[in-house]
């Protein structure tokens, strides 16, 4: 699996290992209910390592406590999305956290187009870098 | 009961015994803005211990050997630190094989103390008193921060929670490796270990506390080439990295210069030792805060101090006062590895480190309910001697906020570096996995990383490597009030 790195983004828990089937990624969400986590699904093309704020699809499901009705949006992600990156966070609102406790990605495109690292050179050798996604060269509209 | 003498009689030229001062009252009831400090003291032959205690007290407050007419002119009683309480700490004097000992307990007015400065606050704490000669040995075990004081502290620039966002990992440990060997490396060549950690799955690699800027590689030097090996990493993975590039220097303008340039390459973190001292670190995290800096601390020295049992000071007070100087990172123990640690000892100091509030729980050596007063949460870091066949234990002990460092664990995997980050990435996923998936993760542990070591050659490689390695050790520094359990497995 995984023993040749450098061809996925691996942002996320469980990028490491082989993709999640739908019996793993309920026994997830069912973690996160049992701790009293609202869970997001969010999708996006440019899986930039600082592009924050992925699309929601749809708000966190903070009323929903059943697996099976999770598991379900995450697959009309899926199926709307084929060719995005979607996640899924578990957000936890314990005064001291307020923040998100599990984060993992469920679904990428078939080939993951990747990253740049584009070096400005400054004065003496000190170099201003930007890591540029390839997924971003086309229009938003145009990439898909 | 106060044994104080009092009035014109309490005055007199000449030397009075320190309980007779005022430093001893048993019915003393502290206030919820007292400092307490707990003390584990060893009288000299002869002496009191009641009389220990008030000379410990005395001596961290305002007394001098001496009666002195000039605390009359002062409101001295508020001023005169009391001890309220000491015990014979359990399995010690008569009938055992120890000599006594006695947990004195000492209660601090908070104007005692200058707002925001640790300086301050160990100035009196631990200043003249450990040389004192009415004690064999002495060694402070615990404090007791009132949420007073603990809200005149910045507290750590980032803490847990920020951390976690501004590099977008959550729900697992981070992982991290000290760039091997420790001195030595080019700048060119040391980069080239940071990328290669990096690139495989870890999150972090780390200057070892005595990378500065020595003849064989200077400090910008290495902040540069470490800089191209982040942001390299970081292209090839999607993943947010950093380098712990280490500012400890020999001057405060020093450091500011190596952590601004530093900022100026876009490095999410950096680090200090601490021997830099304690000003120096408050200085740091200060600057840290406005600067958006992740700051690292390498708890560099306090072995020599913090090892005995019966002399010097706890970790659990230093976790104490790093978390009120500001530091984001700092390395607590492993329970498992190479280096000093009793399971429960280190559950005291994590928890010191990582909650919102600590109760009183004697068996992890925490002796006071300690409101942290909303103070940022600082991420413990377990380092020296760990490898991925123990990651189930690691995630048993440590908890998921935690930083696990392997190092020699990484960079001698036998097909190299990278393959040594990416064996303790896919263990360590495999084990949250487990984890959360309810399953007996502890005791099923070793079968979870074989079925993953399956397809995951380098991790097969890893536990192969190093199955057999372990670090038993009887710990120094283990609990008072429980049948101890030391052996680190």
């Amino acid at each position: 699996m995984m023993t040749n790195v450098g061809n996925r983004v691996t942002q996320g828990q469980f990028s490491f290992l082989p993709p999640l089937t739908d019996k793993q990624i309920s026994a997830q969400i069912k973690y996160a209910l049992k701790n009293g986590w609202a869970i997001g699904v969010e999708y996006t093309d440019d899986p930039h390592p600082r592009n924050t704020y992925w699309e929601m699809f749809g708000n966190p499901m903070f009323d929903l406590k059943d697996p099976a009705g999770i598991l379900s949006e995450i697959n009309d992600c899926r199926k709307t999305y084929p060719n995005h990156y979607i996640r899924v966070t578990a957000f936890n609102s314990t005064r001291g956290v307020e923040s998100p406790t599990m984060s993992y990605i469920v679904n990428r495109p078939k080939t993951e187009p990747g990253f740049g690292l584009i070096r400005q050179e400054g004065e003496g050798r000190s170099i201003r870098y930007t890591v540029h996604s390839y997924a971003t060269d086309k229009p938003e509209t145009e990439r898909y | 009961m106060s044994q104080e003498i009092t009035g014109k009689e309490r005055y007199k030229s000449g030397v009075i015994p320190y309980k007779k001062m005022g430093y001893w009252d048993s019915d003393y009831v502290p206030k919820d803005t007292d400092v307490i400090a707990l003390f584990r003291i060893t009288p000299q032959e002869g002496v009191d211990h009641e009389e220990a205690a008030a000379a410990v007290a005395g001596e961290s407050s305002t007394a001098t050997w001496t009666v002195v007419w000039t605390d009359r002119l002062t409101a001295c009683e508020l001023y005169r630190a009391k001890a309220y309480r000491s015990e014979l700490v359990p399995n010690t004097g008569p009938g055992t094989k120890n000599e006594a000992q006695y947990f004195a307990y000492i209660a601090y007015d908070l104007d005692l103390f200058e707002e925001g400065s640790i300086a301050n606050l160990t100035a009196s704490i631990i200043g003249n008193v450990f040389g004192f000669k009415a004690v064999k040995a002495l060694r402070l075990e615990d404090m007791r921060i009132p949420v007073a004081y603990l809200k005149t502290f910045q507290g750590p620039a980032t803490g847990i929670i920020v951390e976690r966002e501004r590099l977008d990992k959550f729900g697992r440990p981070l992982l991290g490796a000290t760039t091997k060997p420790k001195l030595g490396l080019s700048g060119r060549n040391y980069g080239r270990v940071v990328y290669e950690g990096l690139k495989g799955g870890l999150d972090f690699m780390k200057d070892d506390e005595n990378i500065n800027s020595q003849p064989f590689m200077h400090w910008r030097d290495r902040f540069l080439y470490c800089m191209e090996a982040v942001n390299k990493a970081s292209a090839a993975t999607g993943e947010v990295k950093g380098h712990y590039l280490n500012v400890t220097a020999g001057t405060m303008e020093d450091m500011y210069e190596r952590a601004e340039f530093a900022k100026s390459l876009g490095s999410v973190i950096i680090m200090i030792d601490l021997v830099i001292g304690y000003t120096a670190i408050q200085s740091m995290a200060k600057w840290a805060r406005k600067n958006d800096m992740i700051l690292h601390l390498h708890r560099a020295g306090n072995s020599t101090y913090s090892r005995q049992k019966n002399h010097g000071m706890n970790f659990r007070v230093i976790c104490k006062w790093m978390r009120m100087a500001g530091v984001d990172h700092i390395h607590a123990g492993t329970v498992v590895g190479k280096l000093e640690g009793d399971p429960l000892m280190i559950k005291g100091f994590y928890d010191t480190l990582r909650e919102s509030r600590t109760p009183t729980s004697l068996e992890h050596g925490l002796f006071f309910d300690q409101d942290w007063a909303s103070l940022n949460k600082v991420m413990p870091v377990a380092s020296g001697g760990i490898h991925a066949g123990q990651m189930h234990q690691l995630l048993d002990y440590l908890g998921e906020d935690v930083i696990l460092q392997f190092g020699g664990g990484t960079i001698g995997h036998p097909m190299g570096i990278q393959a040594g980050a990416v064996a303790n990435r896919v263990a360590l996923e495999a084990m949250i996995l487990a984890r959360n998936e309810g399953r007996d993760y502890v005791k099923e542990g070793p079968k979870i990383l074989e079925t993953a070591a399956k397809w995951c050659t380098p991790l097969k490689q890893a536990l192969d490597t190093w199955k057999d390695i372990t670090f038993n050790y009887e710990s120094t520094d283990t609990a008072d009030f429980v049948p101890s359990t030391t052996a680190s497995v």
